[in-house]
């Protein structure tokens, strides 16, 4: 009994120091990581701020639903909505069959082999390659060899390519997820393997294509480069896949580069932000519905 | 007393590894076989080799016959789908898909081509009841199956597994995941499912395969040392392996 007094006695002060010099490293370390955490939002609201600040006071009715005249000088951006969302809906729709399939292709046909990891590989490079290089590919082969001109179809086959490769990743993400104890069940009951990837796969991994195929709708949007040399900087609005079309990204270098003026260029900016985080929430809540049926 | 399966010679190699050695056995209709052995000793395998479940992993090589109503379901070509319709399965854990209750019901049934609302209705009606489902889950037929307790699932899992129809039943431990009262349950469903249906069944609960079936083979390291009517497989087993096994000895 005094033997155990004792050893609590000798312990106790002993930890007291160690806990103390732990808590001052621990309470440092806490407030970098917050400071670093801040700084990244801090970041984030500044340049949001700013934009919407300079910008969104600008945005009205008549902004959105009026075209925009003296080059972009005065009037709204209705054209350039109009563009925007066309290619976007275009390069969406070609890339969409192509990365599922590719994606179903390779998590579940495709054997290792070497020809599979280098198509794979490819895959991989495609993603980091600068959108630049897509845009001058497209405009030399899309624009001029193919003779699409200056189209929505030059742009929206361009930015599907470079959509793929984030969309074959995504959806091989999330087929790789689904348990083999699904597709167990749909075998066992006599479904072929075509079947049980329509009915059974595909569908319980939704959220994730969905996902790859919203940060490609993102990357999309934003994209200014490759899209100036396949669809052109046409102010009209398009009214057939071959017209040329301006996207909101391409309308805000061209007025800010041009200097033509501040107020549009913030007010374009502004609803390009807004339109990004709309796609996001929207993305978001489709996710979560999907999760929410699924394990409800 | 007519004979559903007949397997002879049934040998089944991993790469190298031999995992099935000149299996033996008849399954009888109407009856269950209930399969019994410690873990590792090839049931499940086996079990898989009689719906070709095996067909899936790359590296399985089977030879030997398995002869389901006298024809080898290992014939070059021998239409696996019309295979599994025959054979239903139910595995080890509930895996009900995540649609809703009806949704998994009517989905063997769509895939081979039921497309009218009222048939699919009545098939949902008839095989729920049949698995002794349907007055718990009739007023939330639209609601996910994921939703259900785990006994629950797992008859559900029966019921879509008995809505195409099919001849036998083979079960890979379709208890063990499950808590004493839904086991019961699902080992009262047994007795009333084997007046219509061929049953094979792989346990590791000894007291299991005593309560329900009607033939037990036992496995060991890949061979089937006995099988026998279950009655004499656990009161007066030919093989000492068996009997040790039995009463607990090993396993």
């Amino acid at each position: 009994m005094t033997n155990a007094t004792e050893t609590f006695e000798l312990i106790v002060p002993k930890e007291k120091k160690f806990s103390k010099m732990i808590n001052w490293k621990t309470y440092f370390f806490y407030f970098f990581i917050y400071l670093m955490a801040t700084v990244t939002i801090l970041v984030l609201i500044a340049i949001i701020g700013y934009i919407l600040i300079n910008g969104v006071l600008h945005i009205d009715w008549e902004f959105l639903t009026s075209e925009p005249s003296k080059m972009g000088k005065e009037g709204g951006i209705y054209s350039i909505i109009i563009g925007t969302l066309y290619l976007t809906l275009v390069s969406v729709v070609i890339a969409a069959p192509i990365g599922i399939l590719a994606a179903v292709y390779f998590t579940e046909y495709a054997k290792e082999s070497r020809w599979i990891k280098m198509i794979r590989f490819g895959t991989e490079i495609l993603a980091g390659i600068p959108s630049i290089i897509f845009g001058l590919f497209g405009f030399t082969f899309f624009v001029i060899f193919l003779g699409f001109r200056w189209s929505i179809l030059s742009g929206g086959l361009t930015l599907a390519m470079m959509i793929l490769p984030t969309l074959i990743r995504a959806t091989e993400e999330s087929l790789k997820t689904v348990p083999r104890s699904y597709r167990e069940g749909s075998l066992s009951l006599g479904a072929t393997k075509w079947q049980t990837i329509i009915k059974v796969v595909l569908p319980s991994c939704l959220s994730g294509i969905l996902t790859g195929l919203i940060l490609g709708i993102g990357r999309a949007v934003g994209e200014t480069a490759a899209v100036m040399l396949t669809a052109g900087s046409s102010l009209g609005v398009p009214h057939a896949l071959t017209d040329p079309a301006r996207t909101m990204s391409v309308h805000l270098y061209i007025l800010a580069s041009e200097g033509l003026s501040r107020e549009k260029t913030f007010a374009t900016a502004s609803l390009l932000i807004i339109l990004v985080l709309i796609i996001n929430m929207i993305a978001n809540m489709v996710t979560q519905r999907y999760i929410k049926k699924a394990k409800a | 007393m007519d004979t559903k399966i007949k397997i002879r010679n049934l040998n089944l190699y991993y790469g190298n590894f031999q995992a099935l050695s000149d299996v033996e056995m008849d399954i009888y209709d109407n009856k269950i076989t209930a399969l019994i052995g410690p873990s590792g000793c090839g049931k499940s395998t086996f079990l898989r080799t009689l719906n070709r479940m095996n067909d899936l992993i790359g590296s399985v090589k089977i030879d030997g016959n398995v002869l389901l109503d006298n024809q080898n379901i290992y014939e070059k070509d021998y239409d696996v789908i019309r295979l599994r319709r025959k054979i239903g399965m139910v595995f080890q854990k509930p895996n009900p898909f995540p649609k809703s209750i009806y949704e998994n019901i009517v989905y063997g049934p769509r895939i081979h081509g039921t497309k009218e609302k009222q048939k699919l209705d009545e098939i949902v009606e008839t095989t729920l009841k049949e698995v002794a489902l349907w007055d718990e889950v009739k007023d939330r037929l639209k609601k996910p199956a994921m939703g259900l307790s785990g006994g629950q699932q797992q008859r559900l899992c029966i019921a879509r597994c008995l809505a195409v129809h099919p001849e036998i039943i083979l079960m890979d431990e379709p208890t063990s995941a499950l808590d004493p009262v839904a086991t019961l349950r699902i080992e009262s469903l047994l007795e009333e499912l084997v007046k219509k249906y061929t049953i094979v069944i792989v346990t590791h609960n000894m007291q299991q395969a005593g309560r329900v079936s009607d033939y037990t083979s036992f496995f060991l390291n890949g061979k089937v040392l006995e099988s026998d009517e279950t009655d004499i497989i656990f009161s007066n087993p030919n093989n000492k392996k068996t009997e040790d096994y039995i009463t607990g000895r090993f396993g």
